[in-house]
């Protein structure tokens, strides 16, 4: 029985060194025991509680577009634009101060390579042609007619995490560092069923998919991949995609690196090989310590980090903390994720909250006791194809630290005496 | 006929005869022709395919350059505020720190064409003629060394320019 495996109230099981406990102690209900164990002088609420003026009148009016609470404005992207523009750089999303899977939309991250077009959904167009029987161009309004589907499925830039390339750790939190990541409900048309009713011709292997931003952004895919589960995506978490993430219609490649994920999607055009893009040979390739370059590393591997305790939220009184963060990988779903306060010496298995799904971001937690002392948080995740996430050491010493993307490496925090929460190496 | 052959062509007609049930579609794209596309298809393969008409000198480009590109990328192409366009040729080995610039690193010279004609200036992107394409080009390779400074730029001679950095790139199988 279920019952019978409950850990003893009095000595919560420690899972790993420095106080991480196991992971089903919150599901078994004796964390507020465990809790209130920890504080044995727990103040009892010393004054009456007040009846507040809200509760005394009548409320705001409705609106017609929903805002977060003023009280919530600290939850907002932070946003770097490169010199001499306005529109070209990236703003990224606030994951310390977020929890669960979905990224709001008006957090979800942001890389424009000359700003946010405003189109016209009544103007814009898709066109599919070059290796098709028949090339053909479609409108907003058609392809809303069309069979939709619906993935909820991260974007992480290739960029991402690309700070702990550096020889020392850069003194940020989780959002500058791992905020070029976001997970989202998308639904849309499958490319699939577009490219069948164009034709493909057997002469075809890659597509070249091009914005109608002012920056033309544009990336070759294996054709397979646009095949297969490649999506026009039209709706974000229920509503139209934001312009910042590509209104009206973006290109959606589950588990491929974000920038090939095209915003404002104007043109699709088969080819035999791929085009060699800008964004393909300049950028988004990653120079090895021969001098050889990686080319066309698309899908974004497992990566695990840990949300909060993070630089910026000092730790208050010493006693029981929830780690929690986020795991993902492009290649499948998170078989598991581990956790570390003894800067990876050992590691307890932290619960994975449902639902757990392929190529969407899934929530770790693990129940900490914090003793008051030093400790280094790290979290580990391993996908269903059995590939685990690297240190940052072995990571570098297999591709060097010059490659600027694809940094999946393990992440740390580390909590000082006192509380307060720092990057570091470990 | 090959027996591969043989199956190609079995089901070539076969997605033919079945085109309407595999789109699972209401079959609402419309038929459009090439010239009505043409000004949409401005991509450019490394082979060359989809270069334009026109030409353009190095010193054609150097005009160009000066009033449309330099506040950006710098005298000559030296770059700031924004990204380095000449040098750093032997600067991508071991223990080096790399100086990636259209010189050193990127691997076709089409790639120049494609992306300055789509995407620059920044502040008017799509401004440029073709022939203007062809020299501010011209120019950057002349600068980088890689073509000579009375060399033309054109649909013929572009696609044979060797880049220094032609072959530093391998394609990412899965494996680290």
């Amino acid at each position: 029985m279920r019952k019978n495996k409950r850990p003893r109230r009095s000595e919560p099981e420690q899972a790993a060194g420095n106080g991480v406990l196991d992971r089903r102690l919150f599901l078994t209900g004796s964390a507020v025991a465990i809790a209130s164990a920890a504080l044995p002088d727990k103040a009892r609420a010393a004054e009456p509680l007040p009846v507040q003026p809200w509760m005394k009148t009548p409320g705001a009016p409705f609106t017609p577009y929903g805002q977060p609470s003023k009280y919530a404005n600290k939850v907002a992207r932070v946003v770097s634009s490169i010199p001499g523009t306005t529109g070209t750089g990236t703003s990224r999303t606030p994951h310390h101060l977020l929890d669960g899977m979905i990224t709001p939309n008006g957090l979800h991250f942001e890389r424009h390579h000359n700003g946010v077009p405003d189109i016209n959904p009544e103007a814009h167009r898709l066109l599919i042609h070059g290796l098709v029987n028949r090339p053909l161009v479609f409108t907003l309004e058609a392809l809303m007619r069309y069979p939709m589907e619906s993935r909820i499925a991260f974007i992480e830039c290739a960029g991402n995490s690309a700070l702990l390339y550096q020889k020392e750790p850069a003194q940020l939190g989780v959002q500058p560092i791992h905020g070029l990541l976001s997970c989202a409900e998308w639904t849309g048309v499958r490319l699939a069923t577009l490219l069948e009713e164009a034709g493909v011709d057997p002469r075809a292997q890659w597509i070249l998919a091009e914005g109608a931003d002012s920056a033309g952004m544009s990336r070759s895919v294996p054709l397979a991949k646009a095949m297969g589960d490649a999506l026009i995506a039209i709706y974000q978490n229920g509503e139209p995609v934001r312009p910042s993430n590509g209104y009206p219609m973006r290109l959606l490649l589950p588990g491929y690196e974000g920038n090939m994920n095209v915003k404002w999607l104007r043109r699709i055009k088969l080819t035999e090989a791929p085009t060699m893009t800008k964004d393909e040979t300049s950028k988004y390739t990653i120079l090895q310590n021969d001098g050889k370059s990686l080319q066309f590393c698309f899908t974004q591997e497992a990566k695990s980090v840990i949300t909060r305790p993070s630089p910026g939220l000092t730790m208050g009184a010493p006693g029981l903390y929830e780690i929690t963060g986020l795991a993902w990988s492009g290649y499948g779903k998170i078989a598991k994720v581990e956790v570390s306060a003894d800067g990876g010496a050992s590691w307890a298995l932290a619960a994975l909250q449902e639902p757990v799904l392929p190529m969407a971001v899934t929530r770790f937690r693990s129940p900490w006791r914090w003793d008051g002392g030093p400790a280094t948080l790290q979290s580990r995740a391993t996908d269903d194809s059995g590939y685990v996430q690297p240190s940052r050491a072995k990571l570098i010493a297999d591709r060097g630290a010059r490659g600027n993307y694809h940094f999946n490496g393990i992440a740390s925090w580390g909590v000082a005496q006192g509380g307060e929460v720092k990057h570091v190496y470990a | 006929m090959s027996t591969r052959n043989t199956l190609l062509v079995a089901c070539s007609a076969l997605l033919i005869g079945c085109g309407a049930t595999l789109a699972e579609g209401p079959n609402l794209g419309k038929a459009i022709s090439p010239e009505e596309l043409a000004s949409w298809d401005v991509s450019i393969g490394p082979d060359g395919a989809g270069l334009p008409p026109g030409s353009g000198t190095p010193q054609q480009g150097e005009q160009i350059y000066l009033a449309k590109c330099v506040g950006c990328h710098g005298e000559k192409g030296a770059g700031k505020p924004n990204d380095q366009l000449v040098g750093g040729q032997g600067s991508l080995g071991a223990g080096q720190a790399p100086v990636k610039t259209v010189g050193s690193f990127w691997p076709y010279a089409t790639t120049v064409f494609d992306y300055v004609r789509r995407a620059m200036p920044l502040n008017e992107p799509k401004s440029l003629r073709d022939d203007e394409v062809y020299a501010v080009v011209a120019y950057l390779l002349q600068l980088n060394g890689v073509i000579g400074e009375n060399d033309t730029m054109d649909a013929k001679t572009l696609p044979a320019v060797r880049m220094p950095n032609r072959d530093g790139f391998v394609r990412f199988s899965r494996g680290w």
